[in-house]
């Protein structure tokens, strides 16, 4: 019997389909986890209460507090009042209906999408979901995984489902080798500048390729993670050898016969060789250069040996609006070389690339070197195991040598709910995701870079890469 | 939720592009733990703007808001769809939606419509002509009617049908409780569970 060849993703959908819709409703998928936090479930457990409902799988959902928390003074109550009832309605709502929370001084508390993969519950072939977009992050697994609003969080809550319109699917396949000082997060703001912030909406991302193939889970993550910046609501990696070794032994992986079983499972998730997905896009991976933005969207990035782009060189007369008003709100002038912008403040942090990698990767480009003087430098490791193992390691020491302020894990000046924020007009080489205008504080200035660009720029006080740096 | 038919309001043009959803609620204002009052948040940086066309006289009490391509964008924060409601805005046009805030306004009544950028781009120009205009939404058709300017939009059909149904997700899954029962009872045993947890 000849069966239609699939892609990934819709092996994952026919995998977890529980109800087929019919007439335009949308298919019912199972969820397998079902990720919280603060700031996007007080509302949806209030909806619990009010119709009388229980969380049906408390064993496939589990709580970490992470946007809200500060980076200092954990063992002290929150200051803000608002941030921290809101925390402290997580803990109440997770006591009282019996979810598994990792709480501010936790080993395990961080940020959500830290969290899963370093416990071993993210895994390949999951369905996984959380109030939160950047979900996306694992799918570096192989598995399903997207953000969503509350509503669904309490629907998720109520029926360990989803009713979801199915997706078309795109491949980005990114062939090559990356040179040094090339990482991950250039591959992935590279793709978002070709395909733009709308490009990947009403598409699962699966990111194919050597370039791909050859990276770390770490690497695999900060790509996935940025998917729904190009508009996609999921992407993509295939699990192979890499993601096996990386759980292995991981708390909550799979044990002896399980795990024979669970792999056998796992390599069976592979787009087939004839299936054909909706669209293709592909990346250069051999010439790709360190990429960095210079607008208030994700896709308005170049290479860091450009210059920052003349609007009047824009066709599409939106994106030209935009590009005017960006260069406005970022107070840059067409022309400027990118390597001449000069910035305020360095954030090495958020669920992009807060990973132990990351930090590795930024503490040996820094390591013997000097700040430059008027930088202020954050170094936010995404979970507070991240942070112990940083410390074993000694990084700690290598960043605070350096004149950079080692914190306390959480999402911190990505989005600054908490009081890591940029002043008005404040400008930061940051290794987040969002670039928008306000988010890093009223008036901040974003450029989005790698953690080796963001380590190369404290050093140098303007954007750039190691390569700049003396040898 | 309310059946939504057709309604009249006042009409508001938002002439920008990738208007995320950290714009049209700054993350500051995420920090209530109750579904209303999110108002005050709404587009909060903006309207700090006197010119921000929302603090136009003309234009206080708009219902409906038309906006350039890619409404929504970024964090899946509700909220955005909380304040534009709390604001009093029943029906928000666009020629591209995020996927996450299309799915939430569904969700909470709002209408989140497609429309072409031609078609944007022409009720810009009939408010501009005339500020201050009245526009009559018909879900069950899927028209705008702005003025002499009739237009189409787009909404998916399972969408409508719970908008002017007024109807629960959650309700309309737990029907398929049998299903979802089926479904669990043939989960691998090996897939992961919170609990007992694990590694703490």
């Amino acid at each position: 019997m000849s069966q239609k060849p699939l892609t990934l993703a819709e092996k994952l959908w026919r995998d977890h389909l529980v109800v087929k819709g019919e007439n335009g409703a949308p298919d019912l998928l199972y969820i397998d986890l079902h990720l919280i936090h603060e700031v996007t479930s007080p509302q949806a457990f209030d909806g619990l209460r009010l119709a009388g409902r229980d969380v049906r799988r408390k064993e496939l959902t589990i709580a970490t507090e992470d946007h809200n928390t500060p980076t200092t003074d954990i063992h002290l109550p929150i200051v803000d009042p608002t941030s921290r009832a809101q925390v402290q309605a997580l803990r109440d709502n997770t006591k009282e209906f019996g979810v598994r929370i990792h709480s501010l001084g936790d080993k395990n508390q961080g940020i959500v999408h830290v969290v899963g993969p370093q416990l071993g519950i993210t895994q390949p072939g999951m369905t996984i979901v959380c109030g939160d977009s950047h979900t996306s992050t694992h799918g570096a697994f192989g598995s399903l995984a997207m953000g969503i609003g509350t509503s669904e969080v309490e629907h998720v809550l109520a029926t360990q489902t989803l009713p979801l319109q199915p997706f078309k699917t795109m491949a980005i396949n990114v062939e090559g080798t990356l040179r040094p000082g090339v990482s991950a997060k250039d591959i992935i703001l590279a793709v978002i500048a070709k395909i733009s912030t709308g490009g990947g909406q009403g598409y699962v991302l699966e990111y194919r390729g050597s370039a791909i193939r050859s990276l770390s889970m770490e690497g695999r993550m900060t790509i996935c993670n940025m998917s729904i910046e190009a508009g996609a609501r999921a992407g993509m990696v295939a699990p192979d050898e890499i993601t096996f070794e990386y759980l292995k032994g991981r708390p909550h992986a799979p044990e002896g016969a399980d795990w024979d079983a669970a792999v056998e499972y796992w390599k069976t998730l592979q787009t087939d060789e004839d299936a054909v997905f909706d669209a293709e896009v592909f990346i250069d991976a051999d010439n790709l250069d360190p990429f960095v933005t210079w607008g208030t969207n994700p896709g308005q990035g170049v290479s860091l040996l450009d210059s920052v782009p003349n609007p009047d060189d824009i066709s599409d007369p939106n994106e030209k609006a935009a590009a005017l008003r960006a260069l406005e709100y970022m107070d840059l002038v067409p022309g400027t070389k990118m390597k001449d912008i000069k910035v305020d403040t360095v954030f090495l942090g958020s669920c992009t690339n807060a990973r132990i990698e990351d930090l590795r990767s930024a503490a040996e480009i820094i390591q013997g070197k000097k700040k430059a003087d008027h930088i202020r430098m954050m170094v936010v490791p995404g979970s507070q195991k991240v942070r112990l193992q940083a410390e074993e390691e000694g990084l700690d020491k290598i960043f605070k040598d350096f004149g950079a302020d080692w914190r306390f894990a959480g999402c911190s000046m990505c989005l600054g709910m908490n009081p890591d924020q940029l002043a008005p007009g404040e400008r930061a080489a940051s290794t987040s995701n969002r670039n928008f205008e306000g988010r890093q504080g009223k008036g901040a200035r974003t450029h989005l870079v790698s953690p080796v660009v963001a380590a190369a720029t404290a050093i140098r006080g303007t954007l750039s890469s190691p390569s700049d740096l003396e040898k | 939720m309310e059946k939504i038919s057709v309604f009249s309001g006042l009409i508001a043009p938002l002439k920008r592009s990738n208007v995320d959803t950290d714009q049209i609620i700054p993350a500051v204002y995420l920090k209530r733990i109750t579904k209303t009052g999110f108002e005050d948040g709404l587009f909060a940086n903006w309207r700090q703007d006197p010119e921000f066309v929302l603090n136009q006289p003309q234009f206080q009490g708009a219902q409906i808001l038309v906006a350039g391509p890619d409404f929504g964008t970024g964090s899946s924060r509700e909220h955005a769809v909380w304040a534009l409601r709390d604001f009093g805005f029943k029906a928000v046009f666009s020629s591209k939606f995020a996927d996450i805030f299309r799915g939430n306004s569904g969700k909470q009544g709002l209408i989140a419509g497609v429309i072409s950028e031609a078609d944007t781009e022409a009720i810009w120009a009939a408010i501009d002509a005339e500020p201050g205009l009245n526009a009559t939404v018909d879900l069950p058709s899927q028209k705008i009617l702005v003025g002499e300017l009739e237009v189409s939009f787009e909404i998916d059909e399972y969408t409508k049908w719970r908008l002017t149904e007024g109807l629960d997700d959650i309700g309309i899954t737990l029907q398929n409780e049998a299903a979802i029962a089926e479904f669990e009872a043939n989960r691998a045993s090996w897939k992961p569970k919170t609990l007992p947890a694990k590694g703490v």
